[in-house]
């Protein structure tokens, strides 16, 4: 069901992990519909200099915050807001039709991430959406 | 790359003596069983055979034996031939809420035309609630309908008692032994039964083949219209291959199978013990007595990661495993038997179902568990319900 492109992601994702001390940080999903997709911003300048995730969700979800947290890096942020899911998933070569859903929670967590630096910046303490927890 | 097979509740490998027994009825028996004259005949001598095998194994008389495509299709005919040739006598069903989407499709479908189900819920373990079942009968129930093993997580349920309860009451009692069949020594005539589905690929015969037992003298109606093949009640032409196949692959399971069960038990319990003693937060699924479970079942939820990210971890190392139900991999809905089972939808998210078979080898499964165990950890380290030192977030 996946291609090969896909299947490389999730076997190698790229920038896994939580950034410390990180300026902006999108959560988004819900574990009960079987993702969260946590990204973590480091961004100097208006430039993210560096993207890493956490994925709770299947080989598509993985995948998808790889490739997205990589097509991120280096970007503006005004760049970055313009990475659409649909982006993600042509950099992907395609996935599933029911698995897009996937590369719209990434295109949302990355979203989620520099508004929440923008917040900060523009000094709003805007309190992350509670997720529901395991 | 090796690969090792672990879910033989899906599919089961053909037994290359079932594929010698079925070879010469696609290449040199190739008359249609109905046809009069001699190639016919000898088809027709072909199919005789396998269905009196067959009624013997499981305590049938031979004209009780309707060869069918498989599990699906019996199903199916269970449930819509019952719910049309009992129209008058009433329209309402009983069924256990872990069924087959074979049986759950179609009560579904039929509720469309006015049938009333209820469906039973199971305790933790998955067994049926009988005290929930007795309280559902009504004046107008004509079936009553349990599965005599669970697909995903194993448990046998107590189909005799179901039997006991519905005969009391009059009413018909179909069991849904797809995974049981070849795994346990089902008698037809001691269980009681009025109707039971199994399928042939389920142990080492062919795919695409099956029956539906249903006792003499319960009312009927056909599924598949067509010509006279099974004493008219099934219309199509006879899949002589397959039934031959499937007489044999049954023969063969069942003569060694308490000597299969008690290996692929041991592999199991192996594969159990070493899971919860090796990785932490993890839940075993179905029953805890082992002797109502399935020797070939081991089901794990592993929190804070998802099923299908495991399986295609696994599945590039070699193993095969299942998410949930073969059947519900596809569809982003958590498998409905373990929510059945009070599993929160995040844990059922996180489940694989392990099933073994008498091809696999104890160094099979420790290879398993060794790389079960990275993968855990690889995937955990990813999940943002679950910190790197191991410790659980936000809960």
């Amino acid at each position: 069901m996946y291609n090969e492109k896909v299947m490389e992601a999730f076997r190698n994702p790229k920038n896994v992990g939580e950034i410390e001390n990180y300026d902006g940080l999108g959560k988004v999903g819900n574990a009960s519909c079987g993702d969260i997709m946590q990204i973590t911003l480091k961004i100097e300048n208006d430039v993210i200099v560096d993207a890493k995730f956490k994925t709770f969700g299947c080989a598509a979800a993985i995948a998808t915050s790889s490739t997205a947290t990589d097509m991120i890096i280096g970007l503006t942020i005004d760049e970055a807001l313009k990475i659409t899911n649909k982006k993600v998933v042509e950099t992907l070569e395609g996935l599933p039709p029911q698995k897009i859903h996937c590369s719209v929670l990434a295109e949302e967590a990355i979203k989620a991430a520099i508004e929440d630096y923008q917040n900060k910046k523009a000094g709003i303490a805007k309190e992350q959406e509670e997720i529901p927890m395991v | 790359m090796r690969r090792i097979y672990l879910d033989h509740a899906a599919t089961t490998s053909l037994d290359k003596r079932v594929f010698d027994k079925m070879s010469p009825y696609f290449l040199d028996v190739y008359g249609n069983a109905n046809s009069q004259h001699g190639f016919g005949r000898d088809a027709q001598k072909a199919v005789d055979e396998a269905r009196d095998l067959i009624a013997k194994l499981i305590g049938a008389k031979p004209n009780e034996i309707y060869f069918t495509s498989g599990g699906t299709e019996s199903d199916n005919w269970a449930l819509r031939g019952t719910v049309k040739a009992l129209k008058e006598k009433g329209n309402h069903i009983i069924m256990s809420s872990i069924e087959h989407a074979a049986m759950l499709s179609t009560a579904k479908e039929l509720e469309k035309d006015g049938v009333e189900v209820s469906l039973i819920g199971v305790d933790e373990q998955g067994f049926i609630k009988l005290d929930e079942l007795k309280k559902a009968i009504r004046p107008n129930t004509i079936l009553i309908s349990c599965m005599y093993a669970n697909n995903e997580i194993g448990t046998i349920e107590p189909i005799e008692e179901i039997v006991k309860i519905a005969k009391e009451h009059g009413i018909l009692v179909h069991t849904d032994a797809v995974q049981a069949m070849g795994a346990l020594d089902i008698d037809v005539s001691k269980l009681g039964v009025d109707m039971l589905s199994f399928s042939a690929h389920k142990f080492n015969g062919p795919k695409g083949v099956g029956a539906l037992y249903i006792k003499n003298g319960i009312p009927m109606a056909r599924l598949i219209s067509g010509g006279h093949q099974e004493r008219t009640r099934r219309g199509g032409t006879t899949n002589v291959p397959g039934v031959v196949g499937f007489a044999e692959a049954l023969r063969l399971t069942k003569e060694s199978m308490q000597k299969d069960n008690e290996y692929v038990a041991s592999l199991r319990d192996r594969f159990i013990e070493r899971v919860e003693k090796e990785i932490p937060f993890v839940k075993l699924n179905g029953a805890r007595d082992m002797q109502k479970r399935l020797p070939s079942n081991a089901d794990f939820s592993f929190e804070y990661i998802e099923g299908e990210s495991i399986l295609f971890s696994l599945d590039m190392d070699g193993i095969a495993v299942s998410s949930g139900s073969a059947c519900s991999s596809g569809s982003l809905e958590p498998s409905h038997v373990l929510l059945a089972i009070g599993l929160s939808e995040e844990k059922a998210h996180g489940t694989i179902r392990f099933s073994f078979g008498k091809e696999n080898t104890v160094e099979e499964v420790d290879y398993v568990v060794d790389t079960l165990k990275s993968t855990i950890v690889r995937l955990r380290e990813m999940s943002p319900l679950f910190n790197l030192k191991g410790e659980i977030k936000d809960v």
